[in-house]
Parts: C-alpha cells; sequence; structure tokens
C-alpha cells in the first residue's frame, strides 16, 4: 500500500457516468457515478462479472469509449490531464504515453499481418518518443525481463508464430515500451490456460515492481487478482459495491455481493445421485482404445492425431468429468463419441451396445439416447429461430411431436430448465448468456436422452450463473435419472459435479480416479502441475508457489 | 513439404485450377456455339442454294466432321496460336481479333486507371468516417449508380456532353487523336460510362472489407496506442482487407472486357465485344468461340490474379 494520503493520487475518478445506446435506440446508463483513486505506483483492481462495467472503466481511463458509448458526466484526471475534458487530439497523445493497455487477448490485439516487433515499438513511433534503434533495444530488454524465450530475435515473428502466453507478455512489452505513468491490464489471463497463468503473472507482477508504474488490473478472478492488486474496487452493474484493500476484501468483506463472490471459492463436494437400477447392468457408456484425429487420412491414420488410446466407462447414473488444458483433445473426445468426428481405431459402447464410428451410420435410437451441449450457445442456437421453433425440431425429429402436444412439450422443457413459458416467443439475440445455455440444455433434453455429453459448458458464463447451471444439472439430474460426461479446463467446477475424474494431457488419458481425492491423491506428475497451477484466495500464493522447472519444461502449456 | 515453400504451391494450385477451368470452358464454349440454330452454310449461301451446293461447302469448311474430332483440331490450333479462319469473311480470325482487342484493351486499360484509385479511395474515406454525411453521399451515389444501366448513362451523357454542350465528340473512334486534349476528349465519355459502373461495386466491397478489419481488437488496439485515425486505418486495418478487394476489383474489372457491348455500341467503339455478336449474328463460329475464350482468359487471369495478391497478403500463408 503506497501513502494515499500523503502523495496526491495519480489518478482520480469522480462521479463517472457512462452511457450507451442499445441496438433498439434507448438509452441506458450503464457506469453510474463511481469513484476511486489510485495512488503512484499502486495497483487498483475492477472486479465483476460481465456487464459490471469493468473494461467500460478502464477504457474510459484511456478517454475511449466503444461504439454506442460516451462519457455523460464525471471527472477522470491522470496526473495533471483532465480526461473528460480533452480534445480528441489531446486524447490521443496521451494513449500510449502516459496510459497504456495490455488487452484480454493478446492473440486477437496483435495485427495479423505485422511483425510483433513492429507493433511492440509502434507507439514511440507514433509519438516520436526514441529513434527506431532505440526503441528496438529497449524492446529486446522488455522481452528479456518478461522471461520471453529468444527474446532477440522472437519479435521478427508474425503474431501467430508464437504461443498464447508468449503473445500476453509481448503485449505487455508493447504497453510498457513508453514508460507510462499508468497500465490498464483488461483480463490479461483469462483466456489462459492455468499453468500458463501462473508464468504470465509472474512476468507482470516483476515487471510492474520494478517499473513503479501504477496499474489498473481488470478481472472477474478474485484469485488471480489476490496475487498482483494492492486494493479491490468490487463493481455490480456499473456500481462500486465496496472498496478497500486486497487483505481487506478477501479477509473481511463487508457487501453481500462480495460475500457472493468469495463463497463462489468454497469447495462443494459433489454427492453422487442414488439411482435404483438393477446391479448387473452394463455401463452407461463405454470407450475402448478410441483413436482419433483430423486431416488427410493416409494408410489409415490422420494428419494430425488428436485422441490416443482413450478408454474409459461411465456407469449409470454417475457423472465423468474430463479436465485437461487447451489442446488436450477434450473437445475431440466428446466430437469423437458423439460421432462427430468418426474415430479411426476403437469402439463406442452405449449400454453395452456398440456404437457406429460415424454420426450417420448411427440409429435415430442411439443419436436420442446421447445428446452433445456445445460450450458456445451462441453459435450453438440459431439465431433465425425463435426459441420455441429451436426446441420444437428435436421434438418433431426424434418423437415425431406436432401442433398443440409439441408446445406444450416445449414449454414443459423450458419450465425444466427453470425458463418462462412466453420465452418461447423470443429469438436467442434477446437471451442473456445464462438463459442462452438453458435453452442450449433443454435442446438437448427435448430428446429424452440417457446420456448427456457437455462440453465446456460453465467456461463463458460468469460465476454465479455458472453455479446456477451446475444446481440445474444436479436436479435435472435425480428427476430423469440422467449421467453426464462433463468436460471443463476448470477442476472446481469439475470437483462440483462429478464422481470420477479423466485428466487428459496431448490426447491421452493420463489418469483416472475418484473426483474427491483428485486434489489430495493425484500421482501424475501433469496432474500435480495442473492442480497446483489453480489460483488460490491468498495474497502470498503465487510468491510462495513452487513448482518443479522441469516438470514445467515438460507438461506447460507456454 | 516445407512452410516455405507453402504460399509458392498455393499460388501454383491457383494456376493450375485457372488452367483446368479454361480446358472446362472452351469445352463448354465450344459446344455451347455448336447448338445454336442455323447453319453457316446455309446462311453464306442465302435461300437460293441447292442443297448440293451447301453439303459441298459443308464439307470444304469440315462441318460435316464429329463435334468432337473438330473441337479437338479447334483446341490444338489454338495452343499453337491458330484460332482458326472466319467463315464470314475467310480472314484468319487472329487478324480480325487482333486490332479489336487491343481497342478493347485500351479501353478498359484506361477506364481501370481512372476508376480503381478512385474507387478505393472513395471505399476507404467512407469506411474511414462512417455513418458521417461523407460515407452517407458516397452510398447513396453508389445505390444510384448501381440501379441505373450503362445504357441510360451512356445515351444521357452523349445527349448532355455532345449533343446539348457540344463539349465532346459522340463518337470516340475515328476522330483525330493528334493532341493530349483530343485522346482525352474521344475517351472521356465512354470510360465515365464504364467507371461509373464498374466503381460502384468496388467502393461498396471496399467499403464493407474495411470496416470490418476497423472493427477488430488491433485496430481498436492501435487506437488505444495514440495512433491517428489514417493510422489505424491505413497500417492496421486495410493490409488485412486487401484479400477481398482484390477480389472485388478483380470481379469489377472483369466486366470491362466482355460485358462493354452496351457502351461499345451506343459510342460506336470498335471492340471484341461488338466484334461478338456481331459474329453471333453471321454464325461465325469461329469467331465467336475467340471471342469467347479471350473474354474467359481474361476474367479467370483477373481472379487468378486476386487469389494470388490475397496468398501473398497473408502472413499465415506467405510464411
Amino acid at each position: 500500500m503506497t501513502g494515499t494520503h500523503t502523495k496526491p493520487p495519480l489518478v482520480s475518478v469522480r462521479d463517472l457516468k457512462i452511457g450507451a445506446v442499445t441496438d433498439s435506440g434507448r438509452e441506458v446508463e450503464i457506469i453510474k457515478g463511481v469513484d476511486f483513486d489510485i495512488a503512484p505506483g499502486e495497483i487498483l483492481a475492477l472486479i465483476g462479472e460481465s456487464g459490471s462495467g469493468k473494461t467500460t472503466i478502464a477504457l474510459a481511463l484511456m478517454g475511449h469509449t466503444r461504439t454506442g458509448c460516451s462519457i455523460d458526466g464525471g471527472q477522470i484526471r491522470i496526473g495533471d490531464n483532465d480526461v473528460t475534458a480533452m480534445s480528441r487530439r489531446a486524447r490521443a497523445r496521451i494513449r500510449g504515453t502516459e496510459v497504456s493497455y495490455v488487452p484480454q487477448s493478446a492473440a486477437a490485439a496483435f495485427n495479423p499481418s505485422m511483425r510483433i516487433i513492429d507493433q511492440v515499438i509502434e507507439t514511440t513511433e507514433i509519438h516520436k518518443l526514441m529513434p527506431k534503434a532505440q526503441a528496438r533495444s529497449k524492446a529486446v530488454e522488455l522481452f528479456r525481463a518478461l522471461a520471453l524465450p529468444d527474446a532477440d530475435t522472437i519479435g521478427n515473428r508474425y503474431p501467430h508464430q508464437v504461443s498464447g502466453g508468449q503473445l500476453q507478455r509481448l503485449s505487455a512489452a508493447m504497453a510498457l515500451i513508453s514508460d507510462p505513468q499508468l497500465v490498464i491490464f483488461d483480463e490479461p489471463t483469462t483466456a489462459l490456460d492455468v499453468t500458463t497463468q501462473i508464468e504470465v503473472l509472474r512476468a507482470f507482477k516483476s515487471i510492474m515492481a520494478q517499473g513503479g508504474c501504477a496499474g489498473v488490473y481488470v478481472s472477474h478472478d478474485l484469485a488471480v487478482v489476490a496475487q498482483i492488486a494492492d486494493r479491490i474496487v468490487v463493481l455490480r452493474g456499473g456500481e462500486v459495491q465496496e472498496e478497500g484493500t486486497t487483505e481487506q476484501i478477501l479477509t473481511a468483506p463487508t457487501h453481500p455481493y462480495t460475500k457472493e463472490l468469495l463463497a463462489a471459492f468454497e469447495p462443494l463436494p459433489h454427492q453422487s445421485v442414488a439411482i435404483a437400477e438393477a446391479e448387473d447392468q452394463s455401463p452407461i457408456l463405454e470407450a475402448r482404445n478410441l483413436f482419433a484425429g483430423y486431416g488427410a487420412m493416409r494408410n489409415g491414420e490422420p494428419a494430425a492425431k488428436v485422441l490416443q488410446d482413450v478408454s474409459f466407462t461411465l456407469e449409470r447414473g454417475r457423472n465423468l468429468g474430463v479436465i485437461g488444458e487447451s489442446g488436450s483433445g477434450k473437445s475431440t473426445l466428446a466430437r469423437a463419441l458423439a460421432g462427430i468426428l468418426s474415430p479411426y481405431s476403437g469402439e463406442v459402447l452405449l449400454d453395452g451396445h456398440r456404437l457406429h464410428p460415424d454420426l450417420t451410420g448411427r440409429s435415430k435410437e442411439d443419436l436420442r439416447r446421447m445428446q452433445i451441449v456445445f460450450q458456445l450457445a451462441d453459435t450453438a442456437l440459431n439465431p433465425g429461430h425463435s426459441v420455441g421453433n429451436i426446441l420444437a425440431r428435436p421434438l418433431t425429429f426424434y418423437h415425431g411431436l406436432r401442433g398443440k402436444t409439441r408446445e406444450k412439450r416445449v414449454i414443459e422443457l423450458l419450465d425444466m430448465v427453470h425458463l418462462p413459458a412466453n420465452m418461447r416467443h423470443r429469438a436467442p439475440s434477446e437471451l442473456s448468456g445464462g438463459q442462452k445455455q438453458r435453452v442450449n440444455l433443454a435442446r438437448a433434453l427435448a430428446a429424452e436422452p440417457e446420456l448427456v455429453l457437455c462440453d465446456e459448458i460453465t467456461s463463458a458464463l460468469d460465476t454465479v450463473v455458472a453455479a446456477a447451471i451446475l444446481d440445474l444439472l444436479k436436479e435435472l439430474q435425480t428427476e430423469l435419472g440422467l449421467s453426464y460426461m462433463f468436460i471443463s479446463h476448470d477442476l472446481s467446477t469439475v470437483e462440483a459435479i462429478c464422481d470420477d475424474v479423466l485428466v487428459m494431457f496431448k490426447g491421452e488419458v493420463v489418469e483416472a480416479l475418484p473426483a474427491h481425492e483428485m486434489s489430495e491423491f493425484a500421482t501424475h506428475p501433469y496432474s500435480r502441475l495442473l492442480i497446483s497451477s489453480i489460483p488460490r484466495l491468498d495474497t502470498g500464493w503465487l510468491a510462495g508457489l513452487e513448482q518443479d522447472p522441469e516438470l514445467i519444461a515438460q507438461f506447460a502449456n507456454r | 513439404m516445407p512452410r516455405s515453400l507453402l504460399p509458392y504451391f498455393l499460388v501454383l494450385q491457383r494456376l493450375g485450377i485457372a488452367l483446368l477451368t479454361l480446358v472446362i470452358v472452351s469445352f463448354a464454349v465450344f459446344f455451347a456455339t455448336a447448338l445454336l440454330p442455323g447453319d453457316v452454310a446455309e446462311i453464306l449461301l442465302g435461300q437460293a442454294a441447292t442443297p448440293e451446293a451447301v453439303a459441298g461447302l459443308r464439307e470444304a469448311m469440315g462441318l460435316d466432321e464429329p463435334a468432337l474430332s473438330r473441337f479437338i483440331g479447334w483446341l490444338v490450333g489454338l495452343l499453337h496460336g491458330d484460332m482458326g479462319t472466319s467463315y464470314v469473311n475467310n480472314m484468319e480470325v487472329a487478324d480480325l481479333i487482333g486490332g479489336r482487342l487491343s481497342n478493347s484493351l485500351r479501353l478498359a486499360g484506361v477506364t481501370t486507371l481512372v476508376s480503381v484509385p478512385i474507387a478505393l479511395t472513395l471505399g476507404i474515406c467512407a469506411a474511414m468516417w462512417r455513418g458521417s454525411i461523407f460515407d452517407r453521399v458516397v452510398s447513396i451515389l453508389t445505390i444510384s449508380v448501381i440501379s441505373v444501366p450503362e445504357f441510360m448513362v451512356a445515351t444521357l451523357s452523349v445527349l448532355i456532353f455532345a449533343v446539348w454542350l457540344g463539349w465532346l465528340p459522340a463518337l470516340s473512334y475515328g476522330v483525330d487523336v493528334d493532341s493530349w486534349s483530343a485522346v482525352l476528349r474521344a475517351y472521356a465519355m465512354p470510360v465515365i460510362s464504364l467507371s461509373f459502373v464498374v466503381s460502384a461495386q468496388m467502393i461498396r466491397m471496399t467499403r464493407a472489407a474495411v470496416i470490418e478489419t476497423i472493427n477488430t481488437p488491433y485496430v481498436e488496439m492501435a487506437l488505444l496506442k495514440g495512433a491517428s485515425l489514417p493510422r489505424q486505418v491505413l497500417r492496421h486495418a486495410l493490409p488485412n482487407a486487401l484479400g477481398p478487394i482484390a477480389n472485388a476489383v478483380a470481379l469489377s474489372l472483369s466486366y470491362l472486357v466482355g460485358g462493354v457491348i452496351i457502351v461499345e455500341t451506343i459510342f460506336n467503339y470498335p471492340g471484341v465485344a461488338k466484334l461478338m455478336v456481331d459474329a453471333v449474328s453471321t454464325r461465325d463460329l469461329p469467331l465467336i468461340q475467340s471471342c469467347a475464350m479471350i473474354f474467359c482468359v481474361s476474367y479467370l487471369s483477373l481472379i487468378t490474379l486476386a487469389d494470388v495478391i490475397a496468398v501473398l497478403s497473408n502472413p499465415r500463408l506467405r510464411r
């Protein structure tokens, strides 16, 4: 904590109001009078869920609002600059020099057709800060400080030639090249895998400590923020709910919403559902030595092999979690089981009966019994159809329902996922993220399946909304006797709903064990690395974390 | 395959596809013209011809051979640069087309030089200041130009500039072109009429492609680095929009070679399109086929060029 009372704050935001015009032309206030200060060298975190206005506020600090938004009132002062009162030209002058920005997705924020180094030093070129050669050598120094490999040459590559974690660190170098007074980090690790996140967080933390510049860290993840921020501002619906030092917020929150956010971190062990079934029944789903991949087939093997010898069994009424990082093949596994991508070797058994590897070769009954729910409800629901229509199609396809009976069933399905009946007349675009995911789930339930493959269905949702979806899944399981295969990169979600867990790494199952034993008894080094990489709600976690460098070199997705 | 060779492979692949398309088109052109009603020998000899005379002429012209062998003969001839002989006036098709083609290409070239820079500038500026008065004016103008047929533009411009005002010659060909101003005056009206037609599409597509890239996070990132609007658009958005823009330009320009018949007729401009229409009325098959092949080649080369530009402007494919 730097002395907020002795020195004048570097940044002061007073009664900031930002309005937006919706697509239908309605004006809404999205930031409703926000105040906070940032002292020189201090890192302030803006915490909140999607729609809380945290990114909007962060961008407003640079005098920028996205299309349709405008700063309607209040004052933002950075150093001697009154950002709200400045002309466009003057705002452009402080961007990159006084305040700089580290984007959420560096992969999208780097221009794909320009070399990295040219983009990193572009700020110095725009504002004529230093000669090009000097800027380049400074960039290389920053690459080194950010622990990037091949610091001298990495800048000559194009963005698609480096990994996501490296790009994120390169984007920090881009922000720091001009020695700004304030750096804005906009969810810079959200898109990264947990093992990658640690390295990036460490790099950010050490470089911010060296540089002595102030920071704004925007995130929805309290555990991440706990590692890097000095103070936290909790936002909801464009208003400050609570503000305090990191220690205060984590240990002694006063606002109920902050308590709710913290409660989402409490582990909720899963109680398996007892379904009365005959003892001798075969498992609902079994995979035997499954191999699958993408690309042209040559000698019966695809060009890019993804799944390698995956075997497991899922007993009726139990839930199987699959965890792994991006590229581990977990979604490919779901696609191979569903027959969207036909495995080139091995077999899938549903209730003891062998399924055709390809979707088109399966009977309607096979298809009905196993349904898949995709990660992004936004893209999985046809934007041109109403919710009612989306749910009606599987009813007609699998059960031949029409007219009044179908309408009645649609309403029942909506009720099952706790949505009002009149929702059936709306288009998916009029629904919130959580509501869309419920419709997505209801569509799978319309087939009356016995097994549902859930592919990262809570990953794009806010913690509180995701928790509600998990509760719904459990409730449906007891009512309908379903079994789930639940794919996620998030261990805590898997622990909350699954009985057994498969840990996947590079297309192979490296470990399989009961979910409640996962954190304590996992033995495979990759499982241990994964578990130890999950941020904890403890300010000293990152500093005290020791991971075997050899293990990291072998397994981490960096 | 080593990654460094990938772009060359892709370019070669495009060229191969273009060549294959050409063969298929030549097949289609040959058999489509063979289906044209009427018989060349009958038309040439007139109504009073005896059946024997018609049969004799057919044989002399090689028309009684099977269509397939005539096709192969024609194709082999084409490969040697021999386009055949016109049925109607016994001249080499190459000679008939030669002069006309250079006329057509000259008109197309001048129109390209005028329309492409203007269209790209207008499209990029409209994208840069989207929603402004300038953008709306450009949008309204392009839509009106698209909806007005070119014979309307051409006829109106003749009426206004040649008949009422008398500033420009009504005919473009056969006018003395001994000075630069005379050349400019002679070409002004056909070029303006054609530019109207081809620019509208280019403006709209350029605007759309640039706006799409302006809305990407990397252009917002450039804004947050303090880049000016022109820099954001020209350095960051435009290079990533080159592929679609090149395709839009190629599609529009391909119209200049084959689709300009109306403009050529109105300004009495002796180009290839007019030659082809004349050839159709006399059932002059070798001439029709050669013209069709020329249109096809010019179209394919433009599209292939656009594809190659799209490949080379994408570092994911280039590297």
